[in-house]
């Protein structure tokens, strides 16, 4: 196996050396759709723990950390070998994560139970248990690494968490089900995502108080339709990008009016979306078509719909 | 005895003996401040901390108040308060002042009734549970918005009169209780409380009738009525096909009711009753050793020589006959209603739009799974914690305006947020269908279509409505 493994790799090592990779969890299947995307299709597919949703890349590129939720772990993938390596004590039931900006700590939300894990990724070991909101789901840190925040999809709230001290220091309401908080790369703004109320709060980090309210409409869809889950900013902040759910488009929205200025059509129920490094494309998971959309990002165009495991949760590019 | 719970990791209340452990930093002060409004202290309580990781942690020990004690199937857990404020975040924020308490009663019906099988008999707890689960959720809310919860539980026996009820509800100074109680205690209980602006959550009975011409401005209705179960389980056998249908009904009056339900949902949607029958209740006890094979030779008979149909639909909310149908008709026909395929308000098996998380904390919480009484019991809790926090108040007046106020939604894991009608405060819901074993499908269904959201496809739209609010 490791050397069927190994060989797979050299296989497909001198393809993906130069191209981006991107990896998609797809939480139905226990596995992770490994895309390269000068091909732009699946290349492999690689077997994790059960319903695997959260992914991200640790700061240099070399592993995968992937939420193995119904494992109760984090798996560490080696993003050269593509073997799992180790994992990290989540806690129970983790479903997103988030890296300090300086690559570690890890901020872990454990959903089943109300609780923020801080793993210190080097000595897989847990710092801290923070206790939350009910169902904490999204998980951010701020440009300046010294503000986590965090979303509770039962409390809705976002929950500031402060990075020295690991003490809540604000909590902020928002609608319904809040899924997903991104700070604007410049700090100035966190966004969250409300799944049930159908809206995407701008919140003030420093004042705590929403100062935007962003709300969506689709002609021919009937509001419960619409359902906002992941959020983008371009890197100069001017453009946002916020995938709609069942509504099965992304919003595109001006940074500075707050205002939607096209909607994309993409597959069927799309959650999660992150960049190619060069910004050059966006992608999309669509957990009821099972493929993710390539969004071409300075034509606001779908090129590209490319097929995955059942189920696409979450993706992540790699930086190389 | 008095339960105190705090939310976010540091509740841990023991099961395996009759002192529920709480680990809070609830303040002793505060404890006393609560426990002494609704009891006094027996010579026996007892009262310890612990240190524990959220700072210190109550131990409350029993307190018993022997005139509700006397029928209460759960002993001595007969006052069950889930108190939490800012105390208990105090490892996190500087010490704030007293948390704002919202008092929640639970109107909680005693009387059990027989059922079919085993798996169905309800366990004491039943609707409790679930309300207990909501307030400690709203408790960890309640944390950030320096709110605590308190549930007080009002058992209520058959034997009592209405007013006894109303007495112990008024004593109490509850503004906002659960009931699940039966329809016409439900009517005299919110006619009586309406001059103390007491609201009552009807979280049990589905008679449309509260919904329509007795309707009441100070009750909202959590539970899905007759015509909305109804309208769910027809939607989905239309669009299935199965347009013909047997109906057969108990001789019970909610039968009766229930039944009628059925002829309104088959006309509303295109289905066909080709025959009905009605089977009465002769008493006796169920299916007991040798009742199989009565029951395998009765079932049969009783729905032999019937014109051609598609599926028998079944009308027994009281468990009379219908579970004994499945595999049991003369002809090889599907059932629904009461039994095979089921419209519900939540099965213990849903896990779609994050169900898995509260299945999980209820089963932790209560050591068994939950029934839709529960989940009507939860919605109307968290309906109450998500309007406080929303009107920052504990004000029950103004969590009612928030409540009623069309911008108000509430998350059940239905896929879509929950709001009142305000025409008749029925709670809009989409209605599972389960067969016991898993959910088959969820209505409204796909081509249902409503000009304003399809959810109002299920049960009493605006424009049928009778009921005048006041």
């Amino acid at each position: 196996m490791k050397w069927a493994a190994f060989g797979l790799w050299l296989a497909v090592a001198p393809v993906t050396a130069l191209a981006y990779t991107a990896y998609v969890t797809n939480e139905r299947d226990n596995t992770i759709s490994v895309v390269d995307l000068d091909q732009m299709k699946t290349v492999k597919t690689l077997p994790v723990g059960q319903r695997p949703r959260g992914i991200t890349m640790t700061k240099d590129g070399s592993q995968i950390l992937v939420c193995a939720s119904d494992d109760d772990t984090i798996q560490i993938i080696d993003a050269a070998t593509l073997r799992i390596v180790g994992d990290l004590p989540s806690g129970p039931d983790p479903e997103t994560f988030a890296l300090h900006v300086s690559g570690n700590p890890l901020y872990v939300s454990n959903e089943d139970d109300n609780m923020i894990t801080v793993i210190d990724i080097p000595t897989r070991k847990v710092l801290a248990q923070v206790p939350t909101g009910v169902e904490p789901e999204g998980m951010a840190v701020s440009p300046d690494g010294q503000t986590i925040v965090n979303t509770s999809e039962t409390t809705n709230m976002a929950h500031f968490l402060d990075y020295r001290t690991r003490k809540l220091a604000a909590a902020v309401l928002v609608d319904a089900r809040p899924r997903v908080a991104v700070f604007k790369h410049d700090g100035s703004e966190v966004w969250v995502s409300s799944e049930l109320g159908g809206t995407v709060s701008v919140i003030d980090p420093v004042k705590h108080v929403v100062t935007h309210k962003i709300a969506f409409q689709v002609q021919g869809l009937r509001a419960e339709a619409i359902q906002p889950v992941g959020i983008r900013f371009t890197a100069d902040d001017s453009t946002a990008f916020v995938a709609l759910g069942p509504a099965n488009r992304i919003a595109v929205i001006d940074t500075d009016t707050y205002k939607v200025k096209k909607l994309l059509l993409v597959g069927q129920r799309v959650w999660q979306m992150a960049f190619t490094p060069d910004q050059k494309y966006l992608l999309t998971t669509n957990g009821l078509s099972n493929d993710i959309s390539v969004i071409d990002v300075a034509n606001l165009d779908v090129v590209k719909s490319i097929q995955v495991g059942r189920l696409p949760w979450g993706v992540v590019v790699s930086p190389k | 005895m008095i339960f105190t719970a705090c939310p976010g990791g540091c509740h841990c209340a023991s099961q395996h003996n009759e002192i529920d452990q709480v680990h809070c930093s609830t303040s002793q002060q505060q404890i006393a401040r609560v426990s002494s409004r609704r009891t006094q202290f027996n010579a026996s309580a007892w009262l310890r901390c612990l240190k524990n990781r959220c700072g210190w942690c109550c131990i409350l020990g029993l307190m018993e108040r022997p005139e509700l004690m006397r029928r209460d199937p759960l002993g001595r857990r007969t006052l069950f308060v889930i108190a939490v404020g800012a105390a208990c975040s105090g490892a996190m924020r500087p010490a704030r002042a007293d948390p704002a308490v919202i008092r929640v009663g639970y109107l909680r019906w005693l009387e059990m009734r027989q059922t079919i099988s085993l798996l169905d008999k309800p366990a004491p707890d039943n609707g409790l549970a679930g309300a207990r689960l909501a307030m400690s959720d709203n408790a960890t809310t309640g944390r950030f918005m320096n709110q605590a919860f308190e549930l007080v539980d009002m058992p209520v026996h058959a034997d009592d009169t209405p007013a006894a009820a109303f007495g112990s509800l008024a004593d109490s100074g509850v503004k906002l209780a659960l009931s699940d109680l039966p329809a016409e205690w439900l009517l005299k209980l919110a006619d009586q409380g309406r001059s103390e602006q007491i609201v009552l959550l009807n979280v049990a009975a589905p008679d449309d009738a509260l919904r329509q011409e007795d309707c009441r401005n100070n009750v909202i209705h959590v539970v899905p009525s007759r015509a909305m179960l109804a309208d769910g389980l027809a939607q989905y056998l239309v669009w299935k096909k199965w347009s013909r249908w047997v109906l057969v009904y108990g001789s019970h009056p909610d039968d009766v009711l229930l039944a009628a339900a059925y002829r309104r949902a088959a006309k509303r949607f295109g289905a066909r009753i080709v025959q009905e029958r009605e089977f009465k209740d002769t008493g006796g006890a169920r299916q007991t050793d040798s009742g199989i094979v009565q029951t395998q030779q009765q079932m049969p008979v009783f729905t032999q020589g019937l014109p051609e149909y598609d599926v028998l639909v079944t009308a027994d909310e009281n468990d009379v006959f219908a579970g004994y149908l499945p595999f049991r008709t003369w002809d090889a026909r599907p059932v629904a209603g009461s039994a095979g395929l089921r419209p519900v308000s939540w099965d213990p098996t849903s896990e779609a739009w994050g169900g898995t998380q509260l299945q999980d904390r209820f089963v932790r919480m209560a050591h068994r799974r939950m029934t839709p009484l529960d989940m009507q019991a939860w919605t109307a809790c968290r309906m109450i914690g998500e309007a406080a926090s929303r009107a920052a108040s504990a004000d029950p007046a103004k969590i009612m305006q928030v409540m009623e106020n069309a911008d108000f939604g509430v998350a059940a894991y239905k896929g879509q947020k929950l709001s009142l009608r305000n025409w008749d405060w029925q709670l809009r819901q989409p209605i599972l269908l389960a067969d016991g074993r898993a959910v088959v499908s969820i209505s409204p269904q796909p081509g249902f279509l409503h000009q304003v959201t399809e959810l109002d496809t299920l049960g009493f739209d605006r424009p049928e409505t009778r009921c005048k609010l006041r």
